[in-house]
């Protein structure tokens, strides 16, 4: 049996606002990817040991506090210290235009703002790691 | 509705509505709310009803028309405009700014450490300092705040839920430095833990001693700062996390519910305590819904509360706030973000709300800069004094469709409380995981309904740009951050050591046993315990909640 592509749907930092990471995690699921969710208030740390011990493809940030600069990147420095950067690591939230670009220099692979459809984040997924 | 009207009425139908529908069908197969309700093409009287058991009059029982005998036109609304970032100084320049504009009273956002007890240097508060709030992590902090603004002459609400008690002690203390006595001191703190562990997850410790404590306030407010509001029993959260209407209503109604019987199960009288409650509801795009939802809601609070025995005629006032909805405004073209806001503000207006908070246009992308807000605030004013909305009293009572849509609402809130009553009360069916399930099964359903394209929204499935957003946003200073850093350290530095000690060590023992709390919290923060540090005795009495993570 072919194995089911996994997505680690991830809260990090002290935000509560869980609306849209639990909408995108199902909609990842009936899309018929593997999810799992963390609930919330993870240190990066704690996203990153998650990520490894799951073997997950795909790790999907989602922050509405403002917290994104400090939490995203944080992320991915520690992917690449556990040398678990393969793991494409994409976000969502309140990120204002401006910041969108320093996040994909960190290595946010995409950024999905409000308003974004379903089927725009489950295409990123099944393009991304189709190459695999 | 007579025999005549109701024949006259089978016979439009037939007629008249069919034969018009035959010749050109209806725009759409289903048309329904803001919550997924389907709404029928007209309604008519209802013979059954009975005006005076389901209306009553302003200000009398049930209050389905108002808490208030003259409503609008004896006093407006308070504009009380959601408002806090970075630093206390900041947030202070704001508050003045608002006061400036003709704001009537305030109401503070707190930032992330801060609704989770933390100090702003606590390793947990990497990278939320000022985020979405201000931070606020001791009675200097609270002091700086309201520097220059006078704490009895403003009523002022505070978003603080799992450390409400000891940010209250803040408050009531930086007001006595002020020279105010606390019978003096107006306003609410919103100290609504079972809509955290719902909707807005900014939690600490368990139910069970994070109800304690809450009734530890009921308490001491009603004895010592009796025009303070104890608790705010929102809604707002609920909704915002993605709940229908009904749920808001229900959910919020019910927590209600089980504040009185917590409170009355320790010995207090309901009458001393109810009428200090009040609540918060969320305004969202549906007029009518939104209308009916506060107009069932008094009726069922004022039911419920005589059916307790409440005796005093203001233990049956569900009084409420009102601020329009956050998850309803758009990130593209924001402008348009005003018009919805004006749409949610007029509905809470019809509703029959005691205050407003208007949402800025700008807040799907960060927090509102100066002209947003402002541009907020005027709203309300346009409202209030232009709109014609505030000269009489709940307009729209009598209007078939809100009639039968506010009968709908209770019968649906009902049948909730059944289910809830069914597992075991609130706080079990918390644990279980019902109401957060509920919520994000709505919350899906209605992004599906946006993805089909069933649902429209302007400038995001329809009437969509290429171009990006542009407009000003709001920027914190930057060295912010490091400035309450250093004050916090000096704190430390300077305080009385010995006075400090004894204060956090008697408070332990007040949190082991049943003595109330509110006076050793005044005592820590005026010995300059930090808010961490409080809240720390607390967490090592009580441990922390960790809620199930469903989706």
């Amino acid at each position: 049996m072919e194995r089911k592509i996994r997505v680690l749907i991830a809260k990090p930092g002290l935000d509560g606002h869980d609306r849209g990471a639990k909408v995108v995690a199902r909609a990842l699921r009936d899309a018929g990817f593997e999810v799992i969710y963390t609930g919330l208030h993870q240190t990066p740390e704690q996203i990153v040991s998650t990520a490894v011990q799951e073997d997950v493809d795909a790790i999907g940030l989602s922050c509405l506090s403002g917290a994104h600069m400090t939490l995203f990147p944080r992320v991915v420095e520690l992917l690449r210290e556990r040398g678990a950067d393969d793991i494409i690591v994409s976000g969502g939230g309140i990120v204002p235009e401006e910041d969108v670009p320093k996040l994909k220099t960190a290595g946010i692979a995409a950024v999905f703002g409000p308003g974004t459809p379903l089927k725009d984040i489950v295409e990123f997924h099944k393009k991304a790691l189709r190459k695999r | 509705m007579s025999e005549k009207e109701a024949r006259e009425r089978r016979r439009w139908e037939t007629e008249t509505y069919k034969r018009a529908c035959a010749q050109s069908q209806e725009r759409k197969k289903r048309f329904m709310t803001t919550s997924s309700v389907d709404v029928g093409a007209l309604y008519t009287p209802d013979e059954k009803f009975d005006y005076l058991s389901k209306l009553g009059f302003p200000g009398e029982f049930p209050y389905t028309r108002g808490v208030h005998p003259t409503m609008y036109r004896g006093r407006l609304w308070t504009m009380r405009q959601f408002s806090g970032f970075g630093t206390a100084e900041e947030t202070n320049r704001r508050y003045k700014y608002l006061l400036e504009h003709g704001e009537t009273g305030l109401s503070v956002a707190f930032d992330y450490p801060t609704l989770y007890g933390h100090d702003s240097d606590d390793p947990r508060a990497v990278g939320e300092f000022g985020k979405c709030g201000v931070a606020i992590s001791s009675l200097r902090d609270m002091g700086i705040l309201f520097g220059g603004i006078s704490m009895k002459g403003v009523s002022t609400s505070m978003t603080i839920n799992g450390p409400a008690a000891i940010v209250w002690g803040f408050y009531l203390a930086a007001a006595e430095k002020q020279g105010a006595k606390l019978s003096q001191l107006r306003g609410t703190i919103q100290n609504d833990i079972l809509k955290e562990y719902i909707a807005q997850k900014s939690y600490i410790f368990p139910p069970h001693p994070s109800m304690r404590l809450i009734v530890d306030t009921f308490e001491f407010g009603s004895r010592s700062v009796p025009q303070w509001n104890t608790i705010s029993i929102s809604g707002y959260h609920i909704r915002e996390a993605g709940s229908t209407a009904v749920q808001e209503l229900a959910f919020t109604v019910g927590d209600g519910l089980a504040y009185v019987d917590a409170a009355m199960e320790r010995g207090l009288r309901i009458d001393d305590f109810a009428p200090r409650l009040s609540f918060f509801f969320n305004a969202h795009n549906d007029l009518f819904e939104e209308i009916a939802k506060y107009r069932a809601a008094r009726r069922i609070w004022a039911k419920e509360m005589k059916s307790r025995g409440a005796k005093s005629p203001r233990s049956l006032l569900l009084r409420f706030h009102t601020q329009t909805a956050g998850c309803s405004l758009t990130a593209q073209q924001p402008e348009n973000n005003i018009v919805r806001t004006t749409i949610q503000a007029l509905a809470a207006v019809l509703g029959g709300t005691q205050s407003l908070h208007t949402n800025s246009m700008d807040e799907a992308l960060a927090l509102p800069s100066e002209k947003a807000v402002k541009i907020a605030l005027r709203t309300q004013q346009i409202i209030a004094h232009e709109s014609g909305a505030a000269n009489t009293i709940d307009p729209l009572g009598g209007s078939y469709y809100v009639e039968w849509m506010t009968d709908y609402m209770e019968e649906q809130a009902y049948k909730y409380f059944d289910r809830v009553a069914a597992l075991g009360g609130v706080i079990p069916a918390i644990e279980k995981g019902f109401f957060q399930q509920e919520i994000a099964n709505a919350a899906y359903q209605y992004q599906k309904e946006i993805e089909s394209g069933e649902r429209q929204v302007i400038g995001v499935n329809a009437h969509c740009e290429k171009d990006k957003p542009d407009i000003p946003l709001l920027k914190m200073d930057p060295r912010g951050e490091a400035r309450q850093f250093a004050r916090l350290k000096k704190i430390r530095r300077e305080r009385d050591k010995a006075k400090w000690t004894k204060a956090l060590a008697d408070l332990e023992k007040a949190a082991e046993g049943e003595k109330n709390v509110m006076p050793l919290i005044l005592d820590a923060v005026k010995a300059d315990a930090t808010l961490g540090e409080v809240c720390d005795v607390f967490r090592k009495v009580y441990g922390e909640y960790r809620e199930p993570s469903l989706y």
